[in-house]
């Protein structure tokens, strides 16, 4: 792509990772509520301007980092989530920390945590090394572990429990794939560094052992398929979101799996360049439909209200793995284009559901009732949330789900009557309790609430944007990104 | 003489097998923590005798690494904890010591059938040591499986780090990134469930796991 018109004094990309480190650090120092919340959200923004500039600037592909068409686009992603949750966070933990569920040390520690995790996401998405990869998301679980148990009440310790447990257990075996992918490689590129190099593998996995891929590949689905939240690994994922603070929860639905989807990509790519490997679509296809098809089932039952926003976080990432199962440039895209608009759409719902759920002071969905009396902004604006997620034209998520049934009926009309089973039966759910959240008489406190409602609306806005009009180049760049999947 | 060479690295990840087993029957919790101190010490061995087949020194950090905090540190600060949370009687497991046994041998068949079968063409050290590296993985996840108690679930999860630290070493001149991380990651998740135990401890005076069930899914 074209240059920059100035020189940078460092690179983009180091600035991607530099910038949430060093924030990091510094945040580990600072006391105070009011300046670390505002060098949070600074350093947010910053490291989102820096990834903006990989998108014109192209480092060249070293031994550890690199930037393609395909991580651009869950680098770009991230970093904007990552910034307007900063924004929400601040205002959300002001009012934690008013009400004392947070003590000014747990806030530090929470600050600097949330710059952590932003690092750890970025290096896995730029790492160019399997072995850094695993690392950084390693990384990245172990701070979110923290962050689930912040609260230290007996649920969120038992949730931050369960996830630590899973989700190690699901790293562990990721690693194990790792290094099975590494003996593949090692008797075509030799001992050493190139044989964990992306960038390198890729090239040459056609003449891998395909036995020892395959193996590989089975192993990495089930350790990075714990993280993305597919069903029947999922158990982890409603706890961590409803116990810990909401900010959290819109990281972890936003990006978190995103990331540990990122990996899965990496890893089906270098499948599928081995003619004589299994073809790692099946797999993926069964397990999307899997989650889809339960999520929506589960969505029922739920009487916690983040809770019933995980278990559809859990139903889309279904359909996201789905999409990409069925592989081909227009499921790709499709693909691609829902995992942008549900990552924007279910943080918005989280902004709004964290508020609400200060404003209630609970998180159940029988106190909840008649939001758009008591609180219209948010009360709309959960609405208007809802009405994206569950898929309502004209809004994002309507087009990527046509687009992804669309496709799948020209090829296999049978998977695609159940895509489509699947997400009436999570339509149905989610009206319901909407309807009752919503709309009718108002319970509970009707207190104003000082809330941040731009992050939630800009969210929106773009959701709402993507479902009426798709800009040219961003067409063309997820095309060629979708033709790169393969 | 490069027979010799296979067949002490077989017996010391044979030999990890064999602890990994004798993980799974201990019903006590200093003697669970003694056997533990046990896989380190033979894994460490393991992996110093491999830096010494393969003619790679900086295998022997790693060794070190998992002599002194695997073999040493970790099994005496879980002692002290066990002391100071007096549990060291109780052990309590889900399933019957007999078929957990069993279960365990099919594991093991099951890793040395799909692992021997799938690197026919890799060189025999590596791909028997996979086996049973992948064996003393299993192990590892069925112990957490099987067990109540908090720390006898992080004694598995140590064991199956173990059997990765076991694989990463066997794969010849893999990048020591990987091991490095290993251990730090070991490190960082010991000072994580430590935090989580005495948190645990603090608010309901029990480590197992089973009082935190309590809660389940959904709040009424």
């Amino acid at each position: 792509m074209t240059a920059l018109p100035f020189d940078a004094p460092i690179g983009a990309l180091a600035a991607v990772l530099i910038i949430p480190g060093a924030a990091a650090a510094l945040l580990v120092l600072l006391p105070g509520y009011w300046l670390s919340a505002r060098l949070n959200v600074l350093a947010a923004l910053a490291t989102f301007m820096a990834a903006l500039m990989l998108l014109f600037e192209r480092p060249t592909p070293g031994g550890y980092l690199f930037v393609d068409d395909l991580n651009v686009v869950f680098i770009v992603l991230a970093t904007l989530v990552g910034f307007t949750t900063s924004a929400f966070s601040a205002s959300y933990i002001g009012h934690e920390l008013e009400i004392g569920r947070l003590t000014p040390r747990y806030l530090r520690f929470y600050h600097a945590m949330y710059q952590t995790l932003m690092f750890s996401m970025n290096l896995a998405l730029t790492a160019n090394n399997i072995g850094l990869m695993w690392v950084a998301i390693e990384l990245a679980t172990l701070t979110t572990v923290l962050m689930v148990g912040i609260y230290r009440t007996h649920e969120a310790l038992e949730a931050a429990w369960k996830y630590f447990i899973l989700g190690s257990v699901g790293i562990a075996l990721a690693l194990f794939g790792t290094i099975l992918v590494y003996m593949a490689a090692r008797p075509v590129l030799g001992e050493g560094q190139d044989a964990m190099v992306w960038t390198v593998l890729i090239g040459k996995a056609a003449g891998f052992s395909p036995e020892l891929l395959n193996v590989a590949f089975v192993f990495l689905m089930l350790g990075y398929g714990t993280k993305v939240g597919l069903a029947p690994l999922h158990a982890w994922l409603p706890d961590a979101h409803a116990e810990g603070p909401t900010p959290i929860s819109a990281v972890l639905s936003g990006l978190l799996l995103n990331v540990a989807l990122y990996a899965l990509l990496r890893f089906k790519m270098l499948l599928a360049a081995n003619p004589a490997a299994l073809a790692p679509g099946p797999l993926m296809v069964s397990l999307g439909l899997l989650s889809l098809i339960f999520a929506g089932f589960m969505l029922y039952r739920r009487r916690d209200i983040k809770r019933m926003f995980a278990y559809s976080s859990i139903e889309h990432m279904g359909i996201i793995t789905f999409a990409f199962g069925m592989g081909g440039p227009l499921a790709n895209f499709a693909g691609l284009l829902h995992m942008v608009m549900h990552s924007l759409t279910k943080s918005a719902i989280f902004f709004a559901v964290g508020h609400i759920a200060q404003a209630k002071g609970t998180q159940r969905i029988a106190d909840i009732r008649g939001l758009t009396q008591s609180h219209p902004v948010l009360g709309w604006g959960l609405v208007l949330g809802v009405a994206a997620i569950a898929g309502l034209p004209p809004l994002g998520i309507f087009m990527s789900e046509f687009l992804i049934v669309s496709s799948t009926f020209a090829r296999a009309p049978l998977l695609a009557l159940l895509v489509v089973a699947g997400l009436l039966i999570a339509f149905g759910a989610l009206f319901l309790r909407l309807n009752e959240i919503a709309f009718g008489e108002p319970t509970g406190s009707t207190a104003p609430v000082k809330a941040s409602y731009v992050p939630l609306f800009a969210h929106l806005a773009l959701v709402a944007m993507a479902g009426v009009y798709l800009p040219a180049p961003l067409v063309a760049w997820f095309q060629s990104v979708a033709r790169l999947l393969g | 003489m490069s027979a010799h060479l296979f067949d002490i690295a077989h017996m010391l990840a044979g030999g990890l097998v064999l602890v990994s087993f004798m993980l799974l029957y201990q019903d006590r919790m200093f003697a669970l923590l003694n056997v533990f101190a046990l896989h380190a010490v033979v894994l460490s061995a393991s992996v110093a005798w491999q830096g010494f087949v393969q003619g790679a020194p900086h295998l022997l950090i790693t060794a070190t690494i998992a002599l002194v905090l695997k073999g040493i540190i970790i099994p005496l600060a879980l002692r002290r904890m066990v002391v100071r949370l007096g549990i060291h009687r109780t052990i309590e497991t889900v399933v019957g010591i007999g078929p957990t046994m069993l279960a365990g041998m099919g594991l093991v068949a099951l890793s040395m059938v799909v692992m021997l079968r799938a690197t026919a063409e890799a060189d025999p050290l590596a791909r028997e040591d996979l086996a049973l590296a992948l064996s003393v993985v299993l192990l590892g996840l069925m112990m957490m499986v099987t067990r109540r108690n908090a720390v006898s679930q992080v004694v598995g999860f140590m064991s199956l780090e173990n059997g990765l630290v076991l694989a990463a070493t066997g794969a010849k001149g893999m990048p020591l990134v990987v091991e490095i991380s290993i251990a730090f990651s070991v490190l960082i998740a010991f000072i994580v469930i430590g935090v989580f135990l005495f948190r645990i401890r603090e608010r309901f005076d029990s480590v197992d796991v089973a009082a935190l069930d309590a809660f389940r899914g959904e709040r009424q």
